[in-house]
């Protein structure tokens, strides 16, 4: 199975080669290649501790933050190797966004929620800086909550624009990828449902990488979708082929609700 | 594309200008923290440096002499390591129950309501400063302790043999047994915390296993938090003994400040931090002022004893838990 | 009596044993707070603010003196203390987790929490009084800055931990270096528990008495030279309290209603702060 499962279209914008990933000598992903097709929607789904949220840690080193946690192989970001000692990771970060399963606003204002990520790399005069944060906050459909309270903490917002604000924080950085690990999973069904519609409308301009529990999520709003379990990659391909006629018995199970 | 960010490379030089200020960011971080520890060092290197030539005099022998005397230029620790034994001791033995009965009452039977005032009061008195109490102690609680206590105690157990020596000698309010007592009132409320802290570390569903079977409240503090939470107990013990061995004002004021070992509780004597607060100022740089430092160099390592098996008790039994 | 009748009356008595105990906690606290205020409070007048204290035996006079050299001495330890105790446990938290030496520098801090204080004098008075030649208020405030460091790296430390993992990943996510993570996202997000740390180190070292007796000592005159030894309000009170004319014993009873009233002050403060920020 180390062979690269094939995205059908699409050219690829990270490229997955046999990947392994360890959590000290426990050994958390097994071979893992694939492709994440460039302006789609990818998800990751399977039971819980499959490594799916593993796998998605690693496309911006976030393990990095942690001793004992490494990874083998190759992930290939326009020509680069992501895993090379060398390649700098706040970069790869800028690059590669990403949110997380519960809402991380950032203790300062919502401007500043914002502005803060966008000044690492970018010096902006004022003026400049008030129009991105509009666009992003725009981009990411919080912008009418938001433009009366722009100088109010971030916190002060609900759990779902809290999300939002992220998604609006992470696209601010103008990244190629965003990360989305179990996004909605913290929040009610009408915010879920916010949040699903902006993914649907990012992915025009943004390569998307998201991480759900929800099957049904992942019908709805990915292009592909990959069944990892037990730290492998199972299958991957197209959603709608991957859903209606899996090649693998795992899969079948898995999606029909026999385990997991 | 046209909005996107430049590729790549073009931020190399911020990104070197990042790794230099997060190695400096480290860097400076670790000498703060250097800084910390090495103070600590200091303190043990400069008082085994000042305390040696009395050492070099006496040896060993100054921990068990018992002479005080400054004219002379002789100097043992006994008297002074006796006192901060013995007022410790004292202060404990008050201390350990009623502690226990405060941490009993605000885990176990206090109103839900009341048990933030009153775990509030309790942190406050910790935080009143050791010279209040030394104060208090000896304008307030001596004069009463030697008119209305003191003469009682006499009475009732100064012919009990074997303790009775204890309570013998004028009273005059000021000594060893009151400076214990003061002592004891600024321990309580750090004995008191850490008791009603680690108490709180009991899974409920244990106790409620043994409410379950019919137990009283009183069965299970004894029959299952007390076993539960022993080693997180006897930390916090020690470290109300690791405060009380080093409190130096709360003892200064009423334990009479005599260089001397008298049997009774009732006499004045000394600790090594009163005779510090006392002498120091006053000494004559040579022998008197390096054995001030001796005594120093013995109560920094009696207490750090204490304190240090005192933090691994309560490390482990707040960590451990259900061996 | 049968056995149950003897269960319900030990359990009787042993919680009546334990409100006993809560009651003497409780009324310890009343008491000494209540002597406090019934000696001291006659004491304090516009003098006690405005005047120097007394020669020995002399009516009058107040405490001006040791009030400006507790202020300025427990300032400048702040001002010293606070930076080195919030970057110490920054390192401690952000870059210390499996280190031998953040180990062993978390246990140092512990013990020192509650090593004699009067042993911390001794060290300042060996390494700056006996070497540079006198007593002054640098080494004052050095002695307590000993003491207000482990207060303030302790309760850095903690706090940082609490931040949730997922906060800082994402100040990470955006690309940040990790000193900005630290100081602008991390830092700030558990800034009230580090005021409050700060403060109960200001709380810890305003009513130190013992510190100051060899290092800033006293001086009966008004002084803002931090050269030279300094007036303060414990060392006096030491001093006052012990001699045997009542103007000074009446002076000390209240310069420690101050100083009970400001510690006390400063730690509900604290408490209050930390407590409103955290339950937001």
């Amino acid at each position: 199975m180390s062979a690269p499962q094939q995205t059908a279209d699409g050219d690829a914008i990270l490229e997955v080669r046999d990947l392994n990933f360890f959590y000290g000598d426990f050994r958390g992903l097994t071979n893992v290649s694939l492709d994440i097709a460039k302006s789609r929607v990818t998800a990751f789904i399977g039971p819980s501790g499959c490594g799916k949220s593993t796998l998605l840690r690693t496309f911006n080193r976030m393990y990095d933050l942690y001793p004992g946690q490494r990874a083998e192989g190759q992930i290939n970001f326009h020509g680069n190797n992501l895993l090379d000692r060398k390649q700098d990771v706040n970069l790869v970060r800028a690059k590669i966004g990403m949110v997380f399963q519960k809402p991380t606003p950032f203790p300062m204002t919502i401007y500043e929620n914002i502005a803060f990520g966008v000044r690492l790399y970018e010096k902006l005069p004022k003026s400049e800086m008030d129009d991105r944060v509009e666009w992003a906050l725009r981009k990411a459909a919080i912008w009418e909550e938001t433009k009366d309270k722009l100088q109010q903490s971030g916190l002060s917002l609900s759990g779902g624009q809290q999300q939002r604000l992220c998604i609006a924080r992470t696209i601010a950085v103008k990244p190629e990828i965003v990360l989305l690990d179990e996004p909605t999973s913290a929040l009610d069904p009408i915010s879920t449902a916010k949040i699903e519609e902006l993914i649907n409308e990012l992915k025009d301009d943004y390569t998307i990488a998201i991480v759900t529990h929800n099957m049904q999520q992942a019908a709805r709003i990915s292009d592909f979708t990959a069944f990892m379990y037990l730290g492998e990659l199972v299958e991957f391909g197209k959603t709608d082929t991957l859903f209606i006629k899996p090649r693998e018995k795992q899969t079948e199970d898995y999606i029909t609700g026999r385990f997991g | 594309m046209s909005d996107m960010a430049p590729p790549i490379d073009l931020h190399a030089s911020q990104v070197r200008k990042f790794n230099i200020q997060d190695m400096l960011f480290h860097q400076v971080t670790l000498v703060f923290a250097f800084i910390v520890l090495a103070a600590l060092a200091g303190i043990l290197i400069s008082l085994a440096i000042e305390a040696l030539p009395v050492l070099k005099q006496t040896g060993p022998a100054f921990l068990w002499t018992n002479v005080w005397n400054v004219p002379e230029e002789q100097f043992g620790a006994l008297s002074a390591i006796y006192g901060t034994v013995v007022t410790s001791v004292i202060a404990l033995l008050i201390a350990v129950p009623v502690s226990f009965g405060i941490a009993l009452f605000l885990t176990e039977t206090c109103p839900v309501w009341l048990r933030r005032p009153l775990g509030t009061a309790i942190e406050l008195l910790a935080g009143v400063p050791s010279i209040i109490y030394g104060i208090w102690g000896l304008f307030v609680f001596a004069p009463l302790f030697a008119q209305h206590v003191q003469p009682h105690l006499q009475t009732a157990l100064g012919d009990v043999p074997v303790i009775g020596g204890w309570f013998a000698g004028p009273p005059i309010g000021i000594g060893i047994l009151t400076a214990g007592i003061v002592l004891s009132l600024m321990v309580i409320p750090f004995v008191a915390s850490v008791m009603r802290d680690v108490f709180e570390t009991v899974p409920a569903p244990l106790k409620e296993s043994a409410y379950g079977v019919g137990c009283t409240t009183w069965e299970v503090v004894v029959n299952v938090v007390l076993p539960y939470t022993r080693v997180g107990v006897i930390g916090g013990i020690m470290l109300g003994l690791g405060r009380a061995l080093g409190e130096t004002m709360a003892v200064t004021f009423v334990i009479g400040n005599a260089n001397r070992i008298v049997g009774s509780l009732f006499a004045p004597g000394t600790s090594i931090a009163s005779t510090l607060a006392n002498e120091f100022g006053e000494a004559d740089p040579g022998l008197h002022i390096s054995s001030l430092f001796a005594l120093g160099l013995v109560l920094f390592v009696i207490t750090f004893v204490v304190l240090a098996l005192s933090r691994w008790l309560i490390h482990r039994g707040t960590v451990k838990q259900g061996k | 009596m049968s056995l149950y009748t003897r269960r319900i009356w030990t359990n009787r008595i042993g919680i009546a044993l334990s409100m006993l105990a809560m009651a003497f906690g409780l009324l310890a606290l009343l008491w000494i707070l209540w002597t406090l205020f019934y000696n001291g409070f006659s004491a304090l007048s516009w003098n006690f603010f405005t005047q120097d204290t007394p020669a020995p035996g002399s009516e009058g006079g107040g405490l001006r003196n040791a009030i400006v050299g507790s202020l300025m001495i427990v300032g400048v330890t702040t001002l010293v203390s606070t930076p080195i105790g919030i970057l110490a446990g920054i390192y401690l938290a952000e870059f210390g987790t499996t280190s031998k030496f953040a180990a062993t520098t978390r246990f140092i801090t512990d013990i020192m929490l509650s090593a004699p204080s009067i042993v911390v004098g001794l060290f300042v008075y060996a390494l700056v009084v006996a070497t540079l030649g006198g007593f002054s208020g640098w080494a004052g405030s050095l002695a307590l800055s000993l003491i207000a460091i482990p207060v303030v790296v302790r309760t850095t430390e903690n706090m940082l931990l609490l931040v949730p993992t997922s906060l800082r990943e994402a100040a990470f996510a955006v690309g940040a270096p990790r000193w900005q993570v630290s100081l602008k996202v991390t830092l700030r997000a558990v800034k009230a528990g580090v005021v409050t740390g700060i403060l109960l180190s200001i709380a810890r070292v305003t009513g130190e008495t013992a510190p100051l007796l060899f290092t800033a000592l006293n001086n009966q005159f008004y002084s803002t030279n931090m050269s030279q030894p300094m007036g303060n309000l414990p060392v006096v009170i030491f001093q006052f309290a012990m001699s045997p004319y009542d103007n000074w014993v009446s002076l000390a009873w209240g310069g420690a209603l101050l100083i009970a009233l400001l510690v006390l002050g400063i730690n509900v403060i604290a408490r209050v702060l930390f407590r409103k920020k955290s339950s937001d």
